[in-house]
C-alpha cells in the first residue's frame, strides 16, 4: 500500500434515543505520507466523526458498522492494520492512538486538565509509547515545547493550563500530539476558536513541523482560507457523503459540485465589489410589516444628518486583587478600554475590529450602561435631542433603553431555553408596557416574518432551532422595541460558513429598509468589510486606526492594522499567506513595534487625521511622511 | 500558601466568638433556668425544697448576674479550659464529657471512612456504567438507604446482630467493661459493637454521596480533556483515574467541612435509640434541663468541629487544585 491511510466505504452510526442516525455514509479517501489533506464540511456533516473513527475514539453511541480505514503503521515498518476492525481498547489500538496517529483539537482550553502541568501532559505520552528515563523525559518534553515555540521551554513545563495564554495552550497541545514523532497529525478545527494572528502563527507552526517530520497531516476545517494555504488535497464532505475531492489546484480553479462552489461564494472575502452581495446555501425571504415599519417621525426642521451615538474618550480599567482581607493587597490594573472615541452617523454601520481581550465587548456594555466607565462621554441623539448617556438617573433609563438594543454572540445562551420563541420575542414589549396583548401578538409575528421565521413556529422552544434560526429569534428580539441604534456583539462568530452569510445579508437588508444604525463588533476582518461602512481597529484598548472601509483594507497604516490583514488567509491559492511574517510569540508586543507605532507606558500618543475620515493613532509628534511610507 | 494558612486560623477566631454568643443566646432564650426547673421538678416529685440551698447554688453560680457578665464568664474559663460545671451531674462538665468525646470521635471517623469506602467505589461503577442494571440496582439501594428512617434501621440491626452474633443490645461495649480501664479486650468489643451505629449512621450519607459523585463524574467524563486523554493511548482505567476522577475529587473535598457536623448532629437520635455513650443523648438532655454550661460547651464543641473541617477541607482544596493555588483571589 503506497499510502499511509486508505478508508474504504467508511459507515458510522449513531444510537440515539429515536432510532439510529447513520453521521458517515460511505465514505472513501486516502491519505499519502507526509501529505496534507484537507477535509472540508460545516457542522454536522461527519467530519469530526471521521478523525474520531481513525483514533478509534468514537464516542459510546457512535459504531463503525461497515468499511475499512486501513493504516500502514510505520513503526511496524508499513505492516497494514484495519483500523476499523480492532477493538478500540485493545493494546493494538492504544499502541497506535498517541503513538502514531494523534490529534489537535479546537479548544485548547478545555482540551488540556487543568489539574496537572503541561510538562506532565505531554510527557504522559512520551512514556506511554517510548522507552525512556524520566529525565530524558523532560528534556524531550523541553526540546519539544522549544519546537512548538514556547519563549521559555524549562520554565513552561511546570506550568498549568490556565496560567497560558490561548495561542500558547494550542502550541502545548500541538506538542502532546508530536511528542512521539507521529506518522499521521490529525488537526481537527486547530485553529478557529483562535484570533487570525495566532491562527497564522499556528498554521505555520504545523506546516513547518510537518516538514521536519516528514509527517502527514489530516487537516479538518470549515475554513476555505485555511484550507488555501496548507492543504494538497482536499475532500469535501457533506452530509456524511464525499461531495467533491482533489488536488487543491483542481478544487479551487475548478470546483465541479454546486455545493463546494455555493461554499466559496457564501464566505465574504476583500475582494467584493462595492455592493456586490453573498450568495447564501440557502437563501430566506423576509417582509417587513406595517406596525414594524411606522416609526416615530424626526420632529419638523430638526437636521437628521447626525452622529446618532458619540463616543467620547471612554477609559475603563479592572483592579485585580491578589489578596483578601488582613493580608498584604496587591493591585494590578487593567486597562480595557483606553481613551476610546468615535462617532456613528444616522444609518450607518460603524465595525469595531480586534482581538479577543482587546476591550471591544467592554465598549459596548459602556454604552449599554451595564458597566461604568472611569471617564468618558456617551451622547446618544435622540432625534435631535443630545442626551448625555452617561448621566441619565437609572429611573430616567428606561424609555432610552427601547433605543439602543443588542444582539449577542452566543444564540445559544442568550434565549431562555425554558421559554417559548413567542414568550422571548414578546418580552420586551411587556417589559415596556406597549399595546395590548392581542397588538403585542400581532407584532410577534410581524418580527417573525421580518426574520424570515414562519409564525406558526412561535409555540416551539429555542431548542428546535438551529444555530442560525435562533440568532434570527435574538434579532427579533432586538428589534421588538423598534430601536434606532443596534449593537452586535460578535453576532455571526458561533454561526457556520453557508449561515453566515445569511445572516449577514438579512442584518444587511433589515439596516437598509428599517434605517437602523449598527453598531457591529466582530473579531473576523473579512465580515466587518462586508456589513460595516467605517471600520475601527480597536488594539489593547484603544482605537488604532479608523477609516471607511474601502480605505482601511485596501490602505492600512497602523501597524496592528497591517498585521491583522496580513495574517487573514484569503480562499484564493493566488495569494497565500506570507507565513515568515508570523510564528515569534511575543512578536506581537506592542512596545516593539516599529515606531511611530510602538503602543505602550512609554509612548505617549494620539489620533492623526489622514484625511478622508481616516485615522491613525501614532506617537506625539509624528510627521505625516512617517505615517504614510 | 503559610500565609493563607495563616490567615485562614486568624479568621477562625472572631467565626468562633460570633458562634459562642450566638449559642448562648440560644440557650438563654427559654424561660428560667436550670434552678428554677430543678426546683418544679423536686415538687413535681413531692420533696421538699431548701430554699436557702436553692439561694446559695444561685450566688455560687451567678444566675442573678446580668446575661453579659454570665457570657463573659462562661467564655474566659472556655479559654483557660475551664468548661463549668454540670448542674444535672454535679460533676465538672469535662469529666462528664472525657470519655464520651472520644466514643463520639471513634464513631464519626468510622462513619466517614465507612461512607467514603462505600460510596467511592459504586459512584465511579454507577458513573462509569450509566444507565446500565448494575446502575439503576446500585442506584435503587441507595434511594431505599435514603429513604429508610435511620431509627428503624438501627432497630433491625440491632436485632439481627443479637440473634445471630449474640451481640448485647445497645451501647458501644459489653456492659462489662463500662467505668472499666481500656484494655485489648475492651477495644474489641468496641469494634465489634461498633458497626451497627456506623452502618445506621452512614447509609443515608453513603447514599447522598453516591448520587453526588456519580453526578459530579458524569459531568467530567463529558469533558474534552478525557478524550485527549484517550487520543494519548492512555488505557481507560488510568485515564479516568487521572483525569475526570481527579476534577471530582473537589466536590469531595469540599464535603469535609459539611461532613463533620452532619454526621456527629444526625447521630444524635440513633445513639439515643441505640443507647450509645457517646455525647448526642447528654446534648439533648442537657438542653431539655437547661443544664447551660453542659449544652454550651457541646455546642461549642460542635462549631468548633465544623470550623476546622471547613478549614481543613479549604486546606486540602487549595493543595489539590492548582487553580485555587496559583489564582486564589484574583478577581474583577
Amino acid at each position: 500500500m503506497n499510502d499511509l491511510v486508505r478508508i474504504n466505504d467508511l459507515r458510522v452510526e449513531f444510537a440515539l434515543l429515536g432510532g439510529t442516525v447513520e453521521a458517515v455514509k460511505g465514505v472513501s479517501m486516502r491519505i499519502r505520507p507526509g501529505s496534507t489533506v484537507a477535509l472540508v464540511g460545516e457542522s454536522g456533516s461527519g467530519k469530526s466523526v471521521i478523525a474520531q473513527s481513525i483514533m478509534g475514539i468514537l464516542p459510546k453511541a457512535g459504531r463503525i458498522t461497515s468499511g475499512e480505514i486501513l493504516f500502514a503503521d510505520p513503526v511496524r515498518d508499513g505492516g497494514v492494520v484495519d483500523i476499523a476492525a480492532l477493538s478500540p481498547n485493545s493494546r493494538e489500538m492504544r499502541d497506535i492512538r498517541g503513538g502514531s496517529i494523534s490529534i489537535v483539537f479546537q479548544e485548547p482550553m478545555t482540551s488540556l486538565s487543568q489539574f496537572h502541568t503541561i510538562g506532565n501532559q505531554i510527557g504522559e505520552a512520551l512514556h506511554l509509547h517510548r522507552n525512556v528515563g524520566k529525565a530524558q523525559g523532560r528534556d524531550t518534553v523541553e526540546n519539544m515545547l522549544k519546537l512548538v515555540g514556547f519563549p521559555d521551554p524549562a520554565g513552561a513545563v511546570d506550568k498549568y493550563a490556565f496560567e497560558l495564554s490561548g495561542g500558547l495552550r494550542q502550541r502545548a497541545m500541538i506538542a502532546m500530539a508530536l511528542i512521539c514523532r507521529p506518522a499521521l497529525l490529525i488537526a481537527d478545527e486547530p485553529t478557529t476558536a483562535l484570533d487570525v494572528s495566532i491562527q497564522a502563527a499556528i498554521l505555520k507552526l504545523i506546516k513547518d513541523l510537518q516538514a521536519e517530520f516528514g509527517m502527514a497531516v489530516l487537516m479538518i476545517t470549515h475554513d476555505l482560507g485555511v484550507v488555501a494555504n496548507i492543504a494538497e488535497e482536499v475532500v469535501v464532505l457533506y452530509h456524511g457523503r464525499v461531495m467533491e475531492s482533489g488536488t487543491i489546484t483542481d478544487i479551487f480553479r475548478r470546483p465541479k459540485h454546486p455545493y463546494l462552489r455555493a461554499l466559496m461564494k457564501a464566505v465574504p472575502h476583500f475582494d467584493m465589489k462595492p455592493g456586490e452581495r453573498l450568495t447564501p446555501l440557502r437563501e430566506i425571504t423576509y417582509e417587513t410589516g406595517p406596525m414594524i415599519e411606522t416609526r416615530a417621525p424626526w420632529p419638523e426642521g430638526v437636521n437628521t444628518d447626525v452622529n446618532v451615538l458619540s463616543v467620547n474618550g471612554l477609559t475603563k480599567s479592572y483592579t485585580t486583587r491578589k489578596q483578601a482581607w488582613l493580608g498584604s493587597r496587591e493591585v494590578t490594573r487593567t486597562v480595557a478600554v483606553d481613551n476610546v472615541s468615535f462617532d456613528i452617523r444616522r444609518g450607518e454601520c460603524l465595525g469595531l475590529v480586534g482581538e479577543s481581550g482587546c476591550g471591544k465587548t467592554s465598549v459596548s456594555k459602556i454604552i449599554m450602561r451595564a458597566i461604568t466607565p472611569d471617564a468618558g462621554t456617551v451622547t446618544f441623539n435622540d432625534r435631535g435631542e443630545d442626551i448625555d448617556l452617561l448621566a441619565v438617573p437609572d429611573d430616567e433609563m428606561m424609555p432610552l433603553r427601547r433605543k439602543i438594543q443588542m444582539v449577542f454572540q452566543d444564540p445559544q445562551s442568550s434565549l431562555n431555553p425554558r421559554m417559548t420563541v413567542f414568550d422571548i420575542i414578546r418580552e420586551p414589549l411587556i417589559i415596556h408596557k406597549t399595546g395590548s396583548p392581542s397588538q403585542q401578538a400581532e407584532m410577534v409575528k410581524e418580527l417573525m416574518r421580518l426574520v424570515g421565521l414562519d409564525p406558526r413556529f412561535l409555540n416551539r422552544y429555542p431548542h428546535s432551532f438551529s444555530g442560525g434560526q435562533r440568532q434570527r429569534i435574538g434579532l427579533a428580539r432586538a428589534l421588538a422595541l423598534k430601536p434606532d441604534l443596534l449593537i452586535c456583539d460578535e453576532p455571526v462568530s458561533a454561526l457556520d460558513v453557508s449561515i453566515q452569510a445569511q445572516v449577514l445579508n438579512l442584518f444587511k437588508d433589515l439596516q437598509k429598509d428599517l434605517g437602523l444604525t449598527y453598531l457591529f463588533i466582530s473579531h473576523n476582518l473579512a465580515v466587518v468589510d462586508y456589513v460595516a461602512d467605517r471600520i475601527a481597529v480597536m488594539c489593547r484598548g484603544r482605537i488604532v486606526e479608523i477609516a471607511p472601509r474601502e480605505v482601511l483594507f485596501r490602505n492600512p497604516v497602523h501597524h496592528y492594522t497591517q498585521r491583522l490583514i496580513a495574517a487573514v488567509p484569503y480562499p484564493d491559492l493566488k495569494r497565500k499567506l506570507d507565513f515568515s511574517k508570523f510564528g515569534k510569540p511575543g512578536g506581537d508586543d506592542p512596545e516593539k513595534w516599529p515606531m511611530p507605532f510602538a503602543m505602550g507606558p512609554g509612548h505617549p500618543s494620539a489620533m492623526f487625521d489622514l484625511g478622508h475620515e481616516h485615522y491613525v493613532l501614532a506617537a506625539e509628534g509624528a510627521s505625516r511622511r512617517e505615517l504614510v511610507q | 500558601m503559610i500565609g493563607y494558612v495563616i490567615r485562614r486560623i486568624l479568621i477562625m477566631i472572631p467565626t468562633l466568638l460570633a458562634i459562642s454568643m450566638i449559642v448562648f443566646i440560644i440557650i438563654e432564650l427559654p424561660p428560667g433556668d436550670y434552678l428554677e426547673s430543678y426546683v418544679a421538678e423536686l415538687q413535681a416529685q413531692g420533696e421538699s425544697v431548701d430554699p436557702q440551698e436553692i439561694q446559695f447554688l444561685r450566688e455560687q453560680y451567678g444566675f442573678d448576674e446580668s446575661p453579659v457578665q454570665r457570657y463573659l464568664r462562661w467564655v474566659g474559663g472556655m479559654l483557660q479550659g475551664d468548661f463549668g460545671y454540670s448542674f444535672e451531674y454535679r460533676l465538672p462538665v469535662s469529666d462528664v464529657v472525657g470519655d464520651r468525646l472520644f466514643l463520639t470521635i471513634v464513631v464519626s471517623m468510622a462513619t466517614i471512612i465507612f461512607t467514603w469506602v462505600i460510596a467511592f467505589p459504586i459512584g465511579i461503577y454507577s458513573a462509569t456504567h450509566q444507565y446500565s442494571w448494575g446502575d439503576y440496582g446500585l442506584t435503587f439501594i441507595g434511594l431505599l438507604g435514603l429513604a429508610t428512617p435511620n431509627f428503624l434501621l438501627a432497630l433491625i440491626l440491632l436485632y439481627f446482630a443479637n440473634v445471630t452474633f449474640g451481640t448485647s443490645i445497645g451501647g458501644l461495649m459489653d456492659p462489662k467493661y463500662i467505668d472499666q480501664p481500656w484494655s485489648v479486650d475492651k477495644a474489641l468489643s468496641v469494634l465489634e459493637h461498633l458497626w451497627i451505629p456506623v452502618v445506621v449512621i452512614g447509609t443515608a450519607g453513603t447514599a447522598g454521596m453516591i448520587r453526588r459523585l456519580r453526578a459530579n463524574l458524569l459531568d467530567e467524563l463529558q469533558k474534552q480533556y478525557v478524550v485527549t486523554a484517550r487520543a494519548k493511548g492512555l488505557p481507560p482505567g488510568r485515564a479516568l483515574v487521572k483525569y475526570p476522577l481527579r476534577s471530582a475529587l473537589n466536590f469531595f473535598v469540599a464535603d469535609i467541612g459539611t461532613l463533620l457536623p452532619s454526621v456527629i448532629s444526625g447521630a444524635e437520635l440513633v445513639a439515643v435509640v441505640l443507647s450509645l455513650p457517646t455525647t448526642g443523648p447528654i446534648l439533648i438532655t442537657a438542653l431539655q434541663s437547661q443544664d447551660m454550661y453542659l449544652a454550651g460547651s457541646f455546642l461549642m464543641f460542635l462549631a468548633t468541629l465544623t470550623v476546622v473541617g471547613v478549614l481543613i477541607s479549604d486546606l486540602l482544596l487549595a493543595w489539590l487544585d492548582p487553580r485555587i493555588r496559583l489564582a486564589g483571589g484574583a478577581s474583577r
